[in-house]
């Protein structure tokens, strides 16, 4: 046992720099008024920008650090580029939607900026105690930012919903983590492996197995799969669309990330005991988000839906347990960034006359009001549905090449079906804005923010595949560094 | 010219072309005029170029030829590998060719003219791609590609049911072949490799029993492709409402890119599976044949009896392949180039009335070859094709069906035959209801013949029916040196035996001092 302190700064700059920066611009914030609220979103989204050159620059060595608390690899730094430009870009483009509702409140940008620090820490947690508490950081400080609109009716629910569901699996969450402590005597990632490996005589009692259901229940809240997922329509839907877009990113893939960290970490030698529960919450996220999403109207709705079943397609990589399979959740998450970063770009362009609407029906002819934007949208449904050659029909190719090479052909044959029925809802949205004629014309889109953001994620998605290795090769490394220990 | 990417040209220059549409800004008049310039311009070009293929093509040989390989993605051991040989280049030919045709036929489309060229020729693009694509995961993406400007062509030009029709299309065609793609994957991890040439050439043989799994994933995707009876129901709808052109490309190329699977994945990959559902495919296509011929005969819509008879025509062509032997799959080859040609000019014959009166009613028509005498003779011709008559192109591919077949099962081939009686007696009955008959409608009077476009569209497909029906040598000495090596292989691979000891040779020499 170490018994003096070791420090290494350094390998966790991009968390410190995070954190100082929030605290920093809260005071600047404070003491500067409520108009100030456009620098201080400015200067977060400067500070995420710098946040991610930190994790780039080979700064602090791979491994552990913070005696064991704390680990820096690729897999991590890899989520953690994710994040950081997910929750930079959201911040960026949904900033004039929130001046324009008048949600401008410069707690707003310190908040986010505190969330994200809360899903650097669960990515790089080694512990369940810093799992717990990076889970909790985030968590806590986007209850907040859903409800920040106080005085709307839709976005309390929306937030106290998201709070009192949150807080139960948050409760689930410990109790689990406790049961694992308790049966396992240890609360480190590393000496938990070393405990189960080759599924010893720890690695089958029982309390242990109920400890592990208890863990995976709640971190199956946090992304929202079958059958924790009903917090999701009513938040995506109750939440100002800034906010949406926030939590469907960046915390989606934290989120992810620490779901395979734990499970492929402390927990890869039980594989068989929780492969199945994966494989059943995979098959049951996939088929709730493609019928449940056929019948929706609203588009903010449809979208949690949707990401519900891509939630399920994730773990599709996930379930196969294998090296191939974190490859294949990596790609995929990748891609679900740039998806649903241009989507949402698309639905905080929705406006008819300075008033936002999240109707399906107000996108009706948009090919012929908006030409750019239509086109935009369409890259990202046919996407979504998983249409060669756009980047989304990558994702699945990886994770279901994954799920085959395990030997789990029913899991990967519901999903590809599943997948057909969640292509008829893209389609509808396709089909709204080239085959309808327009009802009620569109605003400009606000802000170039929004159109570079819209841009950028429709060509990258477009193009995806002239250059795959770029985003294949992180993901390989990414996934190899996680099987390295 | 071997240095060059020729087939890379031809498949991307078409892409190239709607860039260029898409760059073109301005009053809606000009950049509808612009649009149709570049497109015809471009797929003309696009033709060109690929008759190079044709004219640089050596027969007598087996080999994929005009070979390109480059690595794509490293660590799936994917390559961007493009080549083609007997069996893929004609049909290649037949999309480069189909696509200006359809440009041309659609020159007075008013309506989004730049989005309707940008998609055809990315559609050709994606065409040219899929018959020159020489690895799996590159072929897939082709494949599947296809049905996103396909889905737009039928959705935003079709007729009034076009949302069902274009829905319908895409969700069948994407069910079918999403299974497919696990099979390719399931394939890669039982081969480790995605190369075409390399699995076809018997050096990998698959388990059997993993090979009648495969074999029926990828019969989900070609037989709601080509479409085989019980799975064609959506080709009626998608050709009723699809525009002239969707129409055209759709029963032209699309519906081969099955057949074409077949003969490229299922026999040479899959020989034991594809011997074990011999007699599933050949009740299948014999239905098809028997029973859409019977429901053609009872259709009140031009484009509709048309649809119907594509299918009953590619029963014809799922018995030649399942034949294995010569005359078979080269009949069922020549009968899908055939095909692509005669139904394509069918579907451009039709559209030639309904520009004109707006209305697809075999009732509605009668007794136009007393003010379309020219008309009434393409019409002729392209009927007397899909009949079979000899002297046309259709009659060389069903021939050599019927013959491949009676050497497999004489029920079979006597089945196969009465298709062409009962083809023969609705395309003479739509002809008769059209063309002959009282000249009784006002409207019908007024009609004007053929305008010199729409002799320049028939033209070729005239020139190519009676052509290939008079002497279709050139074609079948392409072919045939391929189908001779598919035929080869599938029998080698058929022997017990053989193959294991060949493959354990290399490892022999090595253990060897």
């Amino acid at each position: 046992m170490p018994t003096t302190l070791t420090l290494d700064l350094a390998a966790a700059a991009p968390e410190l720099f995070l954190a100082c920066s929030a605290i920093a611009l809260l005071m600047f914030g404070v003491f500067s008024g409520d108009g100030a609220s456009r620098s201080v979103m400015r200067f977060s989204v400067a500070a995420l920008g710098v946040a991610l050159l930190l994790v780039i620059l080979p700064l602090g060595s791979d491994g552990l650090h913070f005696n064991g608390l704390f680990v820096k690899d690729s897999f991590g730094d890899f989520m953690k580029l994710l994040v950081l430009a997910g929750s930079g870009l959201t911040v960026l483009m949904g900033w004039r939607y929130v001046e324009r509702e008048g949600m401008d409140r410069l707690e707003l940008p310190v908040l986010l900026l505190f969330a994200t620090l809360g899903m650097l820490l669960m990515i790089s947690a080694n512990d369940l105690i810093s799992l717990y508490m990076g889970l909790e950081l985030q968590s806590l400080s986007l209850y907040v930012a859903t409800a920040i609109r106080r005085d709307s009716l839709r976005a309390s629910e929306a937030g106290l919903k998201y709070f009192v569901l949150g807080a139960l699996s948050s409760g689930m969450l410990l109790y689990g983590l406790s049961m694992v402590y308790g049966f396992a005597g240890t609360t480190g990632f590393t000496e938990l492996a070393a405990a189960f490996a080759g599924g010893g005589a720890a690695g089958a009692s029982i309390g242990l197995i109920v400890g592990l259901v208890f863990v995976a229940a709640g971190l199956a809240f946090k992304i929202s799969a079958v059958p924790f997922h009903m917090w999701t329509p009513d938040v995506y839907e109750g939440a100002p669309t800034a906010i949406t877009a926030f939590l469907a990113v960046a915390p989606k893939i934290a989120a992810m990330a620490l779901f395979v960290r734990v499970l492929m970490g402390p927990f890869a030698d039980l594989v068989g005991q929780w492969q199945q529960i994966v494989i059943f919450v995979s098959i049951a996220s996939m088929g709730l988000g493609a019928f449940a999403a056929i019948a929706q109207s609203n588009v903010k709705r449809l979208m949690a839906y949707s990401s519900i079943g891509n939630v399920g397609y994730a773990l599709v990589g996930l379930a196969a347990g294998t090296e191939e399979g974190v490859r294949g959740v990596v790609i995929y998450m990748t891609i679900y960034l740039a998806m649903t970063l241009g989507t949402f770009a698309c639905l905080l362009a929705m406006r008819v006359n300075e008033r936002s609407v999240e109707g399906l029906d107000d996108l009706r002819g948009l090919s012929r009001t908006h030409p750019m934007m239509a086109a935009a949208l369409a890259i990202f449904m046919f996407s979504l549905a998983g249409i060669p050659p756009l980047a989304g029909f990558f994702g699945k190719l990886y994770v279901f090449l994954a799920a085959i090479e395990a030997g789990l052909y029913t899991l990967a044959v519901i999903g590809v079906l599943t997948s057909v029925v969640g292509a008829y809802y893209y389609l509808r949205i396709v089909k709204l804005m080239y085959f309808d004629e327009p009802s009620e014309v569109l605003d400009k889109p606000i802000g170039r923010e929004l159109g570079l953001v819209m841009g950028a994620s429709a060509v990258a998605i477009l193009l995806f595949f002239l250059a795959p290795s770029l985003i294949v090769d992180g993901a390989v490394a990414a996934a190899s560094s996680l099987f390295a220990g | 010219m071997s240095s060059w990417p020729l087939l890379s040209l031809v498949t991307f220059l078409p892409l190239v072309g709607a860039g260029f549409i898409l760059a073109v800004r301005g009053e809606q008049q000009v950049v509808a005029r612009n649009a149709r310039y570049v497109a015809l311009w471009t797929s003309l070009i696009t033709f060109v170029l690929s008759l190079f293929i044709w004219f640089g093509f050596q027969p007598g040989t087996a080999q994929f030829q005009f070979v390109e390989k480059a690595t794509w993605i490293q660590s799936f051991g994917v390559s961007y590998h493009m080549g083609v040989d007997g069996i893929s280049m004609p049909f290649v030919l037949l999309a480069t060719l189909l696509t200006p045709i359809c440009v041309l036929a659609s020159w007075k489309m008013e309506h989004r003219v730049k989005e309707y060229m940008i998609a055809f020729l990315v559609l050709e693009t994606l065409m040219v791609g899929t018959f020159c694509a020489l690895d799996f995961v590159v072929f897939y993406m082709f494949f599947e590609g296809v049905l996103i400007p396909m889905f737009l062509i039928i959705g935003i030009w079709g007729g009034p049911r076009r949302v069902y029709s274009a829905f319908k299309f895409f969700l069948f065609t994407l069910a079918g072949s999403i299974l497919m793609l696990l099979a390719i994957l399931a394939i890669y991890i039982a081969a480790e490799t995605t190369d075409i040439p390399t699995l076809i050439s018997q050096q990998v043989r698959l388990d059997p029993g993993l090979q009648l799994w495969l074999w029926l994933a990828f019969f989900a995707s070609f037989a709601v492709k080509m479409p085989m009876w019980p799975v064609h129901t959506w080709l009626p709808d998608a050709h009723v409402e699809a525009p002239t052109a969707g129409s055209v490309i759709l029963a032209g190329v699309l519906l081969k890119m099955g057949g074409y699977g077949f003969l490229r994945f299922s026999l040479p990959m899959l020989p034991d599976a594809s011997q074990f559902f011999t007699p599933l495919v050949f009740a299948l296509s014999v239905i098809a044949i028997v029973y859409t011929s019977l429901v053609a005969l009872v259709q009140h819509d031009m484009k509709k009896l048309i649809a119907y008879s594509s299918v009953a025509h590619m029963g014809f062509v799922t018995v030649g392949i399942f034949t294995f032997n010569q005359q078979g799959l080269e009949g069922a080859i020549f009968q899908m180039l055939s095909h692509g040609v005669v139904s394509a000019a069918l579907f451009l014959v039709v559209g030639v009335v309904y520009d004109r009166l707006h209305t697809r009613e075999i009732d509605r028509y009668g007794g136009l070859a007393a003010t379309m005498p020219r008309y009434a003779l393409v019409f002729m011709v392209f009927m007397l094709a899909s009949v079979g008559l000899p002297g046309t192109s259709g009659f060389i591919g069903e021939f050599l069906v019927i013959v491949g077949a009676f050497q497999v099962s004489a029920w079979v081939a006597l089945l196969t035959a009465s298709g062409m009686v009962l083809g023969a007696a609705y395309m003479l009955w739509l002809y008769r209801k059209t063309i002959f008959g009282a000249l009784t409608r006002p409207d019908l009077k007024a009609l004007v013949d053929l305008e010199p476009r729409e002799k320049l569209v028939f033209a070729p497909l005239i020139a190519l029916t009676l052509f290939f029906g008079v002497y279709p040598a050139p074609l079948l000495d392409i072919m045939a040196p391929s189908v001779e090596n598919l035929i080869r292989n599938y029998e080698l691979a058929l022997q017990p035996g053989t193959l294991p000891n060949l493959a354990a040779l290399p490892n022999l020499a090595a253990l060897l001092p």
